[in-house]
């Protein structure tokens, strides 16, 4: 439907009227004014909210002991304090002199946001790769000894080879779902087409936790003599199967792959809203053009539909790819990698924290960073491709 | 839908008068489109088995001890066992109000400041022209694949007593969170505002307005779509979060995942409020998910995410 009418609040908004003069300098020449309270009112701001916060946390007295109170206050001073925080910058560097000023105004804009990356993500992964060749507790360096202990492990080599899985296994079958409900309800009345979507959508509002406690359920074992609990239990003892204990069960990687149906179930919403809008569009005259040469609709499909959303397929794809190299809740929270289930973020978490070997949990994700830099580059490449497309 | 955004109803209206027999015709739907019995049924299996796992989770939440424990909740019909016990106890020993109280201030800070702070970034990005531009931009699209756990030692040290002094505390996950969703927001506000009209920049900045004024009364709201679309995001990625919330709150300040990774590690006394506790943490994300949904879906698909 958004492929059709196109976001028409962009077309239909007017612009506001915006106060004539106001802000427009004549001078070139620095307000010296204009600096100074922009400088103060950082600082201010910069001061007020780390004290606040600060409070928040070790005085609850101060505020009734309410967590509804200090939860509202904590809203007001965090919301409010970013808008004042860009708010002085802003004056700041409105005052410094016109070509200064002109020439700065985009970092300005840019500077609180990539000061958050690079403290949430780069010092981090600088630092990561720095503890990566250090011991246990990082006091002292030992060269790749982590690497070593690490890759000749029967425990890591296991939990790439179902790191392995889960990508081959995942990303594909979510797409091939995605498209398939995509298609299929795009041949639904308005009504149904609308419901279906919702429903498939529905399960992306659940959390990993949760949906591994619903699917917990589902999996659910009782012996023989008692009534199964489990819905595949049930359906596999009406077929003639004995009860079994799914999660515990690696023949094949059952176990794994019974995980794997869960997070499909959670993407394939996801996958399916995007490829909907793409299908939906593809130009009408197009398959006007293949039904005139006699093609089937399996054809125009087939050659018609999906060369023209391919572009939607990959992005699909490579979203659901990097999801599956970071999976963790679902693994940890059902067998903890027991039962050969282990995965490469579970292992980290577990290393880490479990057998305090930092310097080794580390290196697992130095490892982990190095298999997604292909996907990395591939990003890249994919968003200059289409920026030059723009 | 399709079809009434695209034709009048007066044409709507004249189609079924030159075609009154297709109208009634019982293989055709009321927008001329044939119907489609294998799609039908397909897609009525499909949805009953995607919603049949969650129905099974709200039943079974409302039976008690035995009843979960001894029979299928299919069978609840019949076999019975229904109950609010377990919706008291989760609330009552197990406390789950306040989980759920700690999520709440959790993920509203969580979800409004980095929106604030990458509408900025998105915004010289679209609007302005600077030395680096490119460069930076693609460091952003870059970033978006590096996994989180890079981040979780050097941030423990650095949170933790020895450094700053603020893990346990929401401050110091609303920081995360921040970092975490910057990256993603910049990249879809940036892909949405660079489909804004250049003209409409222009003449504000003839009429004087200066970049925070422009910023404000024109780019924000004309960016509500995208906004709205990745605070949902946002919101159900901070609100269904475990490792962030698990690693950086005290237990006081647990949220409600954390709560519910808790009772599925619970034995023995108190599992029976493990359904309980599962859909309680289900709701508030399911509400925002439902009456934002169309906002999302449009923000999703109208280039923001595409790419």
């Amino acid at each position: 439907m958004s492929a059709r009418t196109q976001d028409p609040e962009l077309t239909g908004t007017e612009p506001e009227p915006v106060g004539p003069g106001i802000g427009a300098r004549e001078t070139e020449a620095a307000v010296p004014a204009k600096i100074l309270l922009g400088l103060v009112g950082m600082v201010v701001v910069g001061w007020f909210v780390a004290n606040a916060s600060l409070a928040f946390a070790y005085y609850p007295g101060w505020f009734a002991n309410s967590k509804v109170l200090i939860g509202l206050l904590a809203l007001v001073v965090g919301v409010g304090g970013a808008y004042f925080f860009f708010y002085f910058l802003n004056t700041f560097v409105e005052g410094l002199p016109g070509r200064i000023s002109r020439g700065l105004m985009p970092y300005a804009f840019l500077a609180p946001g990539y000061a958050l990356i690079a403290l949430m993500l780069l010092y981090p992964t600088i630092q990561t790769i720095n503890y990566s060749f250090a011991n246990s507790d990082a006091t002292a360096y030992v060269g790749l000894e982590n690497y070593r202990t690490v890759l000749g492990s029967q425990e890591f080599r296991s939990a790439i080879l179902n790191n392995v899985l889960w990508l081959i296994i995942v990303p594909a079958v979510t797409v091939f779902f995605g498209v398939i409900i995509a298609v299929l309800a795009d041949k639904l009345s308005t009504r149904g087409e609308k419901v279906s979507k919702s429903v498939i959508f529905l399960p992306m509002a659940i959390s990993f936790v949760g949906a591994s406690t619903i699917w917990l359920l589902v999996y659910q074992y009782d012996p023989a003599n008692e009534d199964a609990t489990g819905l595949l239990n049930a359906v596999w003892r009406a077929v003639g199967g004995e009860p079994q204990s799914w999660l515990q069960n690696s023949g094949l990687r059952l176990n794994s792959l019974l995980m794997m149906v869960i997070l499909v179930w959670l993407q394939v919403g996801f996958a399916m809203i995007l490829l909907s809008s793409a299908i939906k569009g593809v130009p009408e005259d197009t398959l006007e053009a293949a039904r005139i040469d006699g093609a089937s609709e399996l054809q125009i499909f087939f050659r018609v539909v999906i060369p023209q959303i391919k572009g939607t397929i990959i992005t699909v794809f490579i979203t659901v790819v990097i999801l599956v190299l970071k999976v963790f809740d679902i693994v940890y929270v059902l067998t903890d990698g027991r039962d050969k289930t282990q995965v490469i973020a579970n292992l980290f978490f577990a290393k880490l924290f479990r057998d305090s070997q930092s310097g080794q949990a580390s290196a697992i994700v130095v490892i982990l960073l190095l298999a997604v830099t292909p996907v990395l580059i591939y990003q890249v490449r994919h968003f200059r491709r289409e920026e030059l497309g723009r | 839908m399709t079809v009434d955004v695209t034709k009048t109803p007066s044409e709507v209206a004249e189609a079924s008068r030159t075609e009154p027999r297709r109208v009634r015709t019982r293989g055709i739907m009321a927008d001329g489109r044939p119907r489609s019995t294998t799609s039908i049924i397909t897609m009525v299996v499909l949805c009953v088995l995607w919603t049949l796992p969650t129905v099974g989770l709200l039943v079974t939440s409302l039976r008690d001890r035995d009843a979960q424990a001894e029979t299928g909740w299919w069978t609840a019909l019949w076999n019975g066992g229904w109950t609010f016990d377990n919706y008291r106890g989760v609330f009552g020993s197990a406390d789950i109000g306040t989980s759920l109280l700690n999520s709440v201030i959790v993920a509203v800070p969580a979800t409004i400041i980095p929106i604030m702070f990458a509408a900025f970034a998105a915004y010289a990005f679209s609007f302005m022209d600077f030395r680096g531009k490119d460069v930076l931009f693609i460091a952003i699209v870059a970033v978006m694949v590096v996994p989180i756990q890079v981040a979780f030692q050097p941030l423990l040290n650095l949170f933790g007593p020895n450094g700053l002094g603020i893990s346990g505390q929401f401050i110091g996950v609303w920081i995360l969170h921040t970092g975490f969703g910057m990256p993603l927001a910049i990249y879809t506000l940036r892909n949405y505002m660079a489909t804004l009209p250049k003209t409409v920049i222009e003449s504000a900045k003839i009429d004087g307005a200066t970049h925070f004024q422009t910023f404000w009364r024109l780019i924000v709201p004309m960016s509500v779509p995208v906004i709205a679309a990745f605070a949902i995001l946002q919101f159900l990625w901070v609100w269904n979060d475990l490792l962030i919330a698990k690693l950086f709150l005290t237990t006081d300040n647990a949220t409600v995942i954390v709560k519910l990774q808790g009772l599925l590690g619970a034995q023995g006394q108190g599992t029976e409020f493990l359904p309980a506790g599962a859909f309680i943490s289900m709701v508030i994300p399911m509400i925002v998910f439902f009456t934002l949904q169309r906002f999302f879906v449009r923000g999703l698909t109208s280039g923001a995410v595409k790419g």
